[in-house]
């Protein structure tokens, strides 16, 4: 399997790429920021002397041992999730931060991304096996123009309209702050409606690009040999369309899901932030603000880490549904 | 999935054989007229234009200072002020006029330096082979996968804030992986055709090779890719703005939307101040894909829009 | 009507629907197959021939349809058929073998399950009886059956090709239409293919449209040939005719760039000049520019078609040549 262990080992790399950059871009920075965090960090209560350490090894304050070792202890320290305390929620160590705001963004970003690919997909299918039908020259301006739209203002005229406006749904947090985490229905249901604006403006920028590509995809495979090869023995319509053109059009869309995957975290760092949602890019930007550098770096690295994850679980999937790659490599 | 991206790669080629034949000579005339016959295009071109005239001479629409906090605060649009006035007393019309010129020269920079890079690695990894192609490739997927906006976050953070110059480099570093992707692969389809052995067998130096053979055939690509990059730059510029960390003290969309949000605009009535910034980047921006994707439907004819046969009882599809 | 007759093509004429006009990539082609016959189409690049062949097979797509004339098959004008009636008829009556297996399979399929799609579409057969036909017609190619449940990219370009002639001969139908299916491979394999091909073809009683650039390719194999030229076919007749008295210059510069193993050593000519842009041609005849023979009237005169010796020619000089009477 080849083409499992190069993706794999892409993998790996990514993941060392950022963690080196996490370690150095602090001691490249002028001005030395992080001693200026460190004694801001000291002013808000005691740090015991393991988390000391772990943010001098983090934030390049140590000079005592080489850089060698210290990256390597960074390494390590990273390998168990010790990235230290957190200035915004000090005394809370980061790595309890962020995983309690993972699952918002797991749930929010993860699932709405899924319903645009799939959504996304199958339209382009549609609209350009009719081609020249009211849907095909309806929609590829439309989504050509929507994915022009920066996120961030999408969501703002969502809450403008839906929410000053309105006043139909909530626009800010994850839930009802009044109410106490639990599984019951009250709960369940503000964690919903509160999730509604956000999924339907991650959604709405994001299939535009899908819905394009897999048009496009489709657009080509339909003028290729085996179309026509499918059409020449008889095959029924819908057959072709799914079978012989969607699944083969679908191939470098898929590709596209996981390139694209990081552009659309991206934007959904933004949807985060406008919304006040608890996620991880919400976290992150309040990180920044803070100048929480320990909780800052950490984030990154988590959102990095969540989408190399994905991508690598779509390399597998393509494994699956493309047999050619499982020769190649 | 390189079998699926060069598969599309190839298609390209596909129908340039029948397409030659009937289209006679004049390349470079024909992807004018087709640019013009495109209605994407020109409606993007005509967007693009007002923008770019914008820009370059913003005093001739608004001839104040933008900057000056002179008028009373909060005021709703009326002949005096378009759009109304901030909440520090300023005229939002005239911040939206003189703020495209920041966006536009981050995205012709960001977008041109992107693609100049991209074109560097994409094709050299592509004609080179073997392991400069394995190793560009690799730098190539590294950047790509990383998401770039909290990456840029994080550095613009420890850097308290970036200033123009900042942003472009940040935004060219983590935008040209993209494109650099899709020119290696139209590099490789290329790279069988014919015509580049001959010139091969010439003699001709690589480089040569890449330069006046390859590359004007690729045209249609690096424009679109120019435009996808430059689509990015303004998009990715905006939303460092918005969160403030893109120098709040110049004049842009940006910032523009960045001092909205922290005065509560939508919520204090001052809507046109929110929303307006907004609708610029959006215009922009959709100029910008509406021009890539005409690119697009030039660079692959099968692309390009169908016309339904009316004669002759049409039954078949 | 001749009842051993399959195929009778009249007037066909095909266009592509550009941005500056419709360009007539085939002009009024008439031709006729009887049942069991090899017609070869020679034709250089851009002849038209494929063109041609997709039109009688009915599998034109934008910005390519018919624009006049008519394909009679087996009875029925096939231009005239509902899309319904022609998928009825499809495969069982008439199958396609295109030039490239690479790009004429399913890459994501099975070669088994490409076949039982085939089946299913046309039959009520169950799915053992699918499987024996599949085995059936693998081992009719010389293709190990183990391979149907390979992927297309698995197996070697010449095993591709016969798989894709296995699959053409699933149902036996009459006509099988061949576009150039041997120019993706070595010299080699082509020659065993095409002995495969007219030895199947002998068994299983087939006629078959063949068509090529190269005309080496089909001189001991095709009854009938016909050499299309800029859109036109400009003499057809039988093989052994044309081969050994060529009427057309068009066709005698085809044979005079092919040398003979066997012959006396002579110079390759070959013919100067490139085929006219078909979307500005002159009122004359299109082969004109680059015939040897040409006079003025041929710059002139469209020369229809005309019966000579048992064959059909399109040149003024012809009649001439041969000391004809006028007819």
């Amino acid at each position: 399997m080849k083409y499992i262990v190069r993706r794999l080992g892409l993998f790996l790399i990514t993941l060392l790429a950022a963690l080196t950059f996490n370690f150095f871009l602090p001691r490249l920075m002028p001005g030395n920021p992080a001693i200026d965090m460190l004694s801001r960090l000291e002013s808000k209560g005691h740090l015991g002397p393991q988390a000391l350490h772990t943010i001098e090894i983090a934030l390049g304050l140590n000079k005592h041992t080489s850089l060698l070792h210290q990256y390597v202890q960074y390494l390590g320290n990273a390998a168990t999730g010790n990235f230290g305390i957190s200035y915004t929620f000090f005394p809370a160590p980061v790595s309890k931060e962020i995983l309690e705001a993972l699952p918002w963004t797991l749930g929010l970003v993860g699932m709405t991304t899924v319903i645009a690919f799939l959504l996304g997909t199958f339209i382009g299918l549609i609209s350009a096996w009719f081609r020249g039908g009211r849907l095909d020259s309806a929609l590829p301006p439309l989504f050509v123009i929507l994915s022009g739209f920066p996120y961030f203002w999408f969501a703002l005229l969502c809450i403008l309209l839906f929410g000053v406006t309105l006043n139909w749904l909530p626009v800010s947090g994850g839930y009802n702050t009044s109410l106490l985490p639990d599984w019951d229905w009250t709960f369940v249901g503000s964690v919903l409606s509160h999730s509604v604006l956000p999924a339907l403006t991650i959604v709405l920028t994001s299939i535009g690009g899908w819905t394009l590509t897999m048009r496009n995809n489709t657009v080509t495979v339909v003028a290729e040999d085996y179309v026509r090869m499918a059409r020449a023995k008889g095959i029924p319509e819908w057959k072709i369309m799914w079978h012989y053109a969607g699944r083969n059009a679908m191939l470098p869309n898929l590709t596209g899901f996981g390139i694209q995957l990081g552009f659309v975290v991206s934007g959904a760092v933004l949807v985060e932030y406008v919304f006040n949602y608890p996620g991880l890019g919400w976290m992150l930007l309040d990180a920044v603000s803070n100048q929480d550098y320990p909780l800052m770096q950490a984030l990154f690295l988590m959102i990095t880490v969540a989408v190399l994850v994905a991508v690598f679980a779509i390399d597998l999937l393509t494994a699956v549904l493309d047999p050619r790659t499982r020769d190649s490599g | 999935m390189v079998a699926g991206e060069a598969a599309l790669g190839e298609a390209v080629g596909a129908d340039l054989e029948v397409a030659g034949r009937l289209r006679g000579r004049g390349a470079r005339r024909g992807m004018a007229r087709m640019l013009l016959g495109n209605g994407k295009a020109v409606v993007g071109a005509c967007l693009l234009g007002v923008f770019c005239v914008l820009a370059i001479i913003p005093g001739v629409i608004a001839p104040d200072n933008p900057n000056a906090e002179v008028f009373k605060p909060a005021l709703p649009p009326s002949l005096a002020h378009l759009l109304g006035t901030t909440a520090y007393g300023q005229d939002v019309f005239s911040q939206l006029i003189w703020g495209a010129r920041a966006s536009l020269i981050v995205a012709f920079a960001a977008g041109a330096a992107a693609t100049a890079i991209s074109v560097v690695i994409g094709v050299s990894a592509a004609y080179l082979g073997g392991l400069w192609d394995g190793a560009l490739s690799l730098v190539t997927d590294v950047l790509l996968v990383v998401p770039a906006f909290p990456l840029i976050v994080v550095i613009a953070a420890y850097t308290n804030g970036a200033n123009l110059l900042m942003l472009i480099v940040v935004l060219v570093v983590t935008g040209w992986s993209f494109s650099a992707r899709q020119l290696r692969s139209q590099m490789l389809s290329l790279k069988r055709r014919e015509f580049l052995e001959a010139a091969k067998s010439r003699g001709e130096r690589r480089s040569y090779i890449v330069i006046f053979e390859a590359l004007p055939t690729m045209t249609s690509l690096v424009i679109a890719c120019f435009l996808s990059s430059a689509l990015y730059a303004v998009l990715a510029a905006a939303g460092l703005q918005f969160v403030g960390l893109g120098d709040p003290s110049s004049l842009s969309w940006g910032t523009m939307l960045y001092w909205a949000q922290n005065s509560s605009a939508l919520n204090t009535g001052m809507v046109l101040w929110a929303v307006m910034p907004g609708v610029c980047v959006a215009m922009l921006g959709a100029s910008f894909a509406l021009l890539n994707y005409a690119f697009d439907e030039i660079g692959n004819p099968a692309l390009r829009p169908v016309r339904i046969a009316r004669a002759r009882g049409r039954r078949r599809g | 009507m001749d009842d051993r007759r399959v195929l009778t093509v009249s007037g066909l004429s095909v266009d592509y629907l550009t941005g500056s006009g419709p360009v007539r990539a085939v002009d009024s082609v008439d031709l006729e197959l009887e049942a069991g016959e090899f017609l070869g189409i020679v034709g250089e690049s851009g002849s038209g021939k494929s063109t041609l062949l997709y039109a009688i097979a009915q599998l034109l797509t934008p910005p390519a349809e018919i624009a006049a004339g008519s394909v009679e098959f087996l009875g029925r004008d096939l231009v005239q058929l509902t899309r319904a009636q022609l998928r009825h008829s499809r495969w069982r009556d008439f199958s396609v073998v295109m030039q490239s297996a690479m790009n004429a399979l399913n890459p994501v399929m099975t070669l088994e399950a490409q076949m039982r799609d085939t089946c299913e579409a046309h039959t009520e057969m169950r799915s053992e009886e699918i499987h024996a036909r599949s085995v059936e017609v693998m081992r009719l190619v010389g293709v190990d059956p183990i391979h149907l449940r390979s992927y297309p990219h698995q197996l070697s370009g010449g095993m591709r090709q016969r798989a894709m002639i296995a699959m053409a001969l699933l149902f036996t139908p009459q006509l099988v239409i061949m576009d150039e299916p041997t120019s993706s491979l070595d010299v080699v394999a082509q020659r065993s293919l095409m002995i495969q091909v007219k030895r199947l073809q002998e068994r299983l009683g087939f006629a078959v449209i063949f068509v090529t650039h190269d005309m080496s390719l089909v001189g001991g194999i095709a009854d009938r040939l016909a050499v299309m030229y800029a859109g036109k076919l400009v003499e057809v007749g039988p093989t052994r005719d044309l081969f050994s008295r060529p009427l057309h210059p068009y066709t005698r510069g085809l044979l005079e760039a092919f040398p003979s193993i066997q012959a006396v050593r002579q110079r390759l000519i070959g013919i100067p000049g490139s085929p006219p842009d078909l979307a500005r041609l002159g009122a004359g005849c299109r082969f004109a520019t680059r015939c040897t023979d040409a006079i003025e009237v041929c710059a002139a005169t469209d020369p229809p078609a005309e019966n000579i010796d048992g064959r059909t020619v399109r040149c003024l000089r012809v009649k001439g040549w041969l000391g004809h009477a006028e007819q």
